[in-house]
């Protein structure tokens, strides 16, 4: 197996609170993993810790087998881990196309190049252009971003993540707030995606997870419950337990 | 039409300015060159307030390191050639700006403007309580820089016209610099970083670096407006360096509507305006100076920036009546 990003017993303490406390799972490429649990169960932290916006107390974070857990979030995405937010993280006073040329202009940064207009650089346009196109914004381009429907704002941070070549791709809530048909344009989305990247899904839409998901851990209390494939999950008691009383049914 | 207002009164000013030693009395001359070293020091400040979302409260240590430097640079008797003395300082400044940011940058929010102003008050100290520069009376400048190049002498700083036009191209310079770096892929994450610094970071930009390198440049024009100001009055003192410099910078830029290089322009038009009209009115017009900037601060939230847009809007919306 070609195991691309692996956390190994990543535990994050807060004071006395333990937010995670030996998690442990591995994204393949091609293969769609989903992080999933009841408020509270520290999935933003075991996210934060594999993007690198939150250091783990301890425990290990691997790339194809190198240690990056001391990697701040911007060296993390220079080696191609891109995350996307559980609130829409945009620049929303760009429009949608300069949201995405500035993540792909991260590629290759030319700083000191004082004199060149960004505006012009065509390695960074083309990559904006497919990555907007990809992620089912095309003829938006030219729209401000902060105007974009809510759905629309949520493709855009997808399409930012993708903007960067990044090769995992953790996203973070993508379908939150999102209706019925933006959700089902959403998993179409995702489904195209999983067959070059490496993908996180952190969700609470119990539904599209099983549409989409290979592989699904249940975090609880910061503890994994249990991790497989989505049938063995709806299959397994506690999992059903820990569900019960949050309001969250697991039918498929 | 209304589209070409704005292009033609900026002409109209833009030929005002050149032309004003032509019709101006000396004073006036001296007073508009004196408002055009605080644009250019306005405008470097709003690389990073208005551009880079950092509040700087310490940048006249920059202005006042680079007059400082002309000073110290120019021997007791004779000039030290401009094209030695202007880079030098600058860099001066540059230099200071880069080590002083290695700190500052490390901190946020309220931590930066307060670290700021601490770092600033120490190089006033530096000037104010040491002989460096004559200690808190400041010092006088000999001679001012000699602009002469392999034997030519293209203009004479001494002579106050031509040094109006040295500050006017010193100007013009600082804006169109900060208006090709501000479109490259420099400035572009600049301005990003102001929107949003944490998304920066997650797409792979060492943002600390970025605004260390806005925080340098922007040290680096200060230098250049403080260097223009000893040499129109050929007179440094600590005060140059003072909190209250820093201050009256953020007001221009505010004045102006932060994120603006030609309301950078505007701003140090209007603050100096009002400081010499208010201070010949009264002897109370640091409480009229005050009131019109809460005013502007309260009605025209965008500064002088946003006038001609409202302008636009007004004449836009009246145009069905008419």
């Amino acid at each position: 197996m070609d195991e691309i990003l692996v956390a190994e017993k990543l535990t994050r303490r807060f004071g006395g609170l333990a937010a995670n406390q030996d998690v442990s799972l591995s994204l393949q490429r091609s293969q769609l993993h989903a992080l999933v649990g009841p408020n509270g169960a520290g999935k933003s932290t075991c996210i934060n810790m594999l993007s690198g916006d939150m250091t783990p107390t301890s425990g290990r974070v691997l790339l194809g087998g190198r240690d990056i857990t001391r990697l701040t979030s911007y060296q993390r995405s220079m080696i191609g881990i891109g995350r996307s937010y559980q609130r829409t993280n945009i620049f929303p006073k760009f429009t949608a196309f300069e949201n995405c040329r500035l993540a792909a202009q991260s590629r290759r940064q030319r700083a000191w190049r004082l004199f060149t207009d960004a505006a012009q650089l065509a390695d960074a346009r083309e990559q904006a252009a497919t990555a907007l196109q990809r992620a089912g914004l095309a003829g938006r381009e030219e729209i401000i971003a902060g105007t974009l429907s809510h759905g629309e704002q949520r493709q855009l941070e997808i399409a930012m993540v993708l903007a960067t070549d990044a090769t995992v791709l953790l996203l973070d809530e993508p379908l939150a707030g999102m209706g019925a048909e933006e959700s089902a344009q959403m998993v179409e989305l995702l489904r195209a995606l999983r067959a070059d990247h490496a993908i996180l899904l952190v969700e609470h839409d119990m539904d599209a997870v099983f549409a989409v998901a290979d592989v699904i851990t249940v975090l609880v209390t910061g503890q994994v419950l249990a991790s497989g494939e989505p049938e063995m999950i709806r299959a397994n008691r506690e999992v059903q337990q820990a569900y019960l009383g949050q309001d969250e049914v697991l039918h498929g | 039409m209304r589209r070409r207002v704005i292009p033609g009164v900026n002409f109209l000013l833009l030929v005002l300015l050149l032309t004003l030693p032509w019709f101006a009395p000396p004073y006036y001359v001296e007073l508009i060159a004196k408002i055009l070293v605080f644009a250019i020091f306005a405008m470097s400040l709003d690389l990073l307030i208005g551009f880079t979302g950092l509040v700087s409260f310490g940048h006249a240590a920059f202005f006042g390191i680079a007059a400082y430097s002309l000073v110290l640079l120019t021997p007791h008797a004779g000039a030290v050639s401009l094209w030695i003395a202007l880079p030098v300082a600058a860099l001066a400044a540059a230099i200071a700006a880069f080590v002083i940011g290695l700190f500052v940058l490390r901190t946020r929010g309220v931590y930066f403007i307060m670290v700021t102003l601490a770092f600033a008050q120490m190089v006033f100290s530096l000037f104010h309580d040491t002989k460096i520069g004559g200690g808190s009376d400041g010092v006088f400048l000999n001679s001012r820089p000699d602009a002469s190049l392999f034997g030519f002498t293209p203009f004479d700083l001494a002579n106050g016209v031509h040094a109006y036009y040295f500050v006017v191209a010193m100007l013009a310079l600082t804006f169109l610099l900060l208006e090709r770096v501000l479109r490259s892929p420099f400035g572009r994450v600049l301005v990003g970083i102001r929107s949003n610094e944490h998304r920066m970071q997650s797409l792979g930009y060492a943002t600390y670096r970025y605004k260390l390198g806005a925080f340098t440049l922007a040290g680096a024009l200060a230098g250049v407006a403080g260097f223009c100001y000893a040499v129109l009055f050929a007179f440094v003192n600590p005060e140059l360096l003072s909190w209250h410099r820093s201050g009256d910078a953020i007001l221009m830029v505010i004045l102006g509507g932060m994120g603006s290089l030609g309301g950078a322009i505007a701003g140090a038009f209007a603050f100096v305006s009002m400081q010499e009209f208010f201070s010949q009115a009264t002897k109370h017009w640091l409480l009229l100076m005050g009131t019109a900037i809460v005013l502007t601060v309260l009605f025209l939230p965008g500064g002088l920036a946003a006038v001609p847009d409202r302008i636009r809007r007004a004449l836009t919306r009246e145009r069905p009546h008419g």
